[in-house]
Order: C-alpha cells, then sequence, then structure tokens
C-alpha cells in the first residue's frame, strides 16, 4: 500500500443484533482487498467484532472510528453506555454480566473482552461509570519486533 | 468436498440456493458460543450450529467458514437466509444430529 492513509466511519446501533457484526465485517472486506496478511486481518476482525458486539449489548450502540494506514489498523469504538464496573473482572475469560436472553442467542460467554486481548497487538480501554467506553484496538500488518 | 455434496449426502436442504455451494469444506466445527467458534474455528470449517440468528452469518464471514449446517430439522430466520445468500454462505439444514452430520462427514473423508 502507498503512503495513503484510510478513515471510516461507522455507526453502531443499539440492541439491533441483526446489524451487529456488520462495521467488523465491512472493514475486513477492505483489509482483504489492501492485500493484507490474512493472519493480520483475522486479529483485526475477531478484536473489532467482539468490541462492536460489546457496544451493541452493553453500550447502548454507539461509534466504530478506523485508521487504516500502511503499516497498521486502528479500531476506536466508542459508546456512551454504563461503563464497565470491574474491568479487571471483565477482562477474565467467563466472567459476564450479559443476561439470560443475550446467552441464549450465544453471546455472553465472557470472552469478548479476553479475544480483544488475545487478538489485538495493541489494546487500550477507558471507561468511566455512567459515561461510557471507549476501546482502542492497534493491529500492526507486518510483525513487530 | 464441496457444500453441495455433502449437503446431498447429509439429505440437507440448502435454504441459500445456489450461492457458494462449490466452497470447498475443509473440516466441521461444532459449537454454539458465537466468540469461540470465531477464535477457534479453522477456516473452510462447515460450522454446525442451533442459533439461527443473522449474527450466525457475521461471525462466518469473519472466520472465513464454508457453511452453516442446522442440525435436527431447525429452519433459519428468512432474514438470515437473506443474508447468507448476499455473503455466498450456504446454509444447510437437515433432520441429523451434530453428532451424525460429523460421522457422515468423516465418512466423506473430511
Amino acid at each position: 500500500m502507498a503512503k495513503s492513509r484510510m478513515d471510516l466511519h461507522y455507526e453502531i446501533p443499539a440492541d439491533d443484533f441483526a446489524r451487529a457484526g456488520e462495521a467488523s465485517s465491512s472493514v475486513k472486506k477492505i483489509l482483504v482487498q489492501l492485500g493484507i496478511d490474512p493472519v493480520r486481518i483475522k486479529k483485526a476482525a475477531i478484536s473489532m467484532y467482539e468490541a462492536e458486539i460489546n457496544a451493541v449489548i452493553h453500550g447502548g450502540g454507539g461509534n466504530a472510528e478506523v485508521t487504516i494506514d500502511a503499516d497498521k489498523i486502528v479500531i476506536r469504538i466508542i459508546d456512551s453506555g454504563p461503563g464497565i464496573e470491574d474491568l479487571e473482572l471483565a477482562m477474565q475469560e467467563g466472567y459476564t454480566t450479559a443476561t439470560d436472553e443475550i446467552r441464549e442467542m450465544g453471546f455472553g460467554a465472557g470472552m469478548g473482552l479476553p479475544n480483544m486481548k488475545r487478538y489485538a497487538d495493541e489494546l487500550d480501554i477507558q471507561t468511566e461509570k455512567g459515561k461510557g467506553t471507549v476501546v482502542t484496538i492497534v493491529v500492526y500488518f507486518h510483525q513487530q519486533g | 468436498m464441496k457444500v453441495a455434496e455433502l449437503a446431498a449426502r447429509l439429505g440437507a436442504r440448502i435454504l441459500t440456493g445456489e450461492n457458494g455451494t462449490d466452497r470447498e469444506i475443509k473440516g466441521v466445527y461444532c459449537c454454539d458460543l458465537l466468540s469461540w467458534v470465531m477464535s477457534h474455528a479453522d477456516k473452510g470449517s462447515a460450522w454446525i450450529t442451533v442459533h439461527t440468528h443473522m449474527n450466525i452469518v457475521a461471525v462466518a464471514v469473519l472466520a472465513e467458514l464454508s457453511c452453516i449446517i442446522l442440525p435436527e430439522g431447525i429452519d433459519a430466520e428468512e432474514a438470515t437466509i437473506r443474508k447468507a445468500a448476499e455473503e455466498n454462505i450456504p446454509i444447510l439444514s437437515t433432520g441429523h444430529t451434530a453428532y451424525e452430520i460429523c460421522c457422515i462427514a468423516h465418512d466423506c473423508g473430511i
């Protein structure tokens, strides 16, 4: 890819499971078109999908701001939801605050944040009770160090 | 084996029409936790799930799965079928249980 930089913006609708995952699917297609290494695409797509689903389920919807340049993708998922009460607990695999209804749909297994941590090269979570959460995911297109 | 061939061996209905039925099945994955499927299923797998909502299509696209198989005669929602056809992800519905599907796929050399 040349020096070009691509900025993408998506709205994440609240409680709309039909459309949940559309932003990450769209970003994945763009990365495929750009000829990015499939392993890197998988990392970006999974971590973005998890963040997107979290915004739908817990955050009351929000926005995705994505920047792609020659060597990395930066994904910011911003919601104005209730915030994460105990981030350390939320990072533990299997811990969930999802309702039974959500769990019956196959979500809410307590794997969202752990999956993001596993697949993102860099993960930053800023959360404030009553104000919302901003998740920033960075995936590099080439092996770092 | 192609999706269309496995569908025939399973006696499955292909809900999504012709789209994607020539995709190659490279394995079978059976799980209903979406996050788990996305991070563990191998590319090209046929995915057995009881979920029928539209998000199974997003998971299949993101994980690059070859098709979705609904066991025990489960039908998918109309919107799910439409979306899957659009994304070239065939959805198969068969009367077999998940276990039987795995056995048949194994007998087919998958």
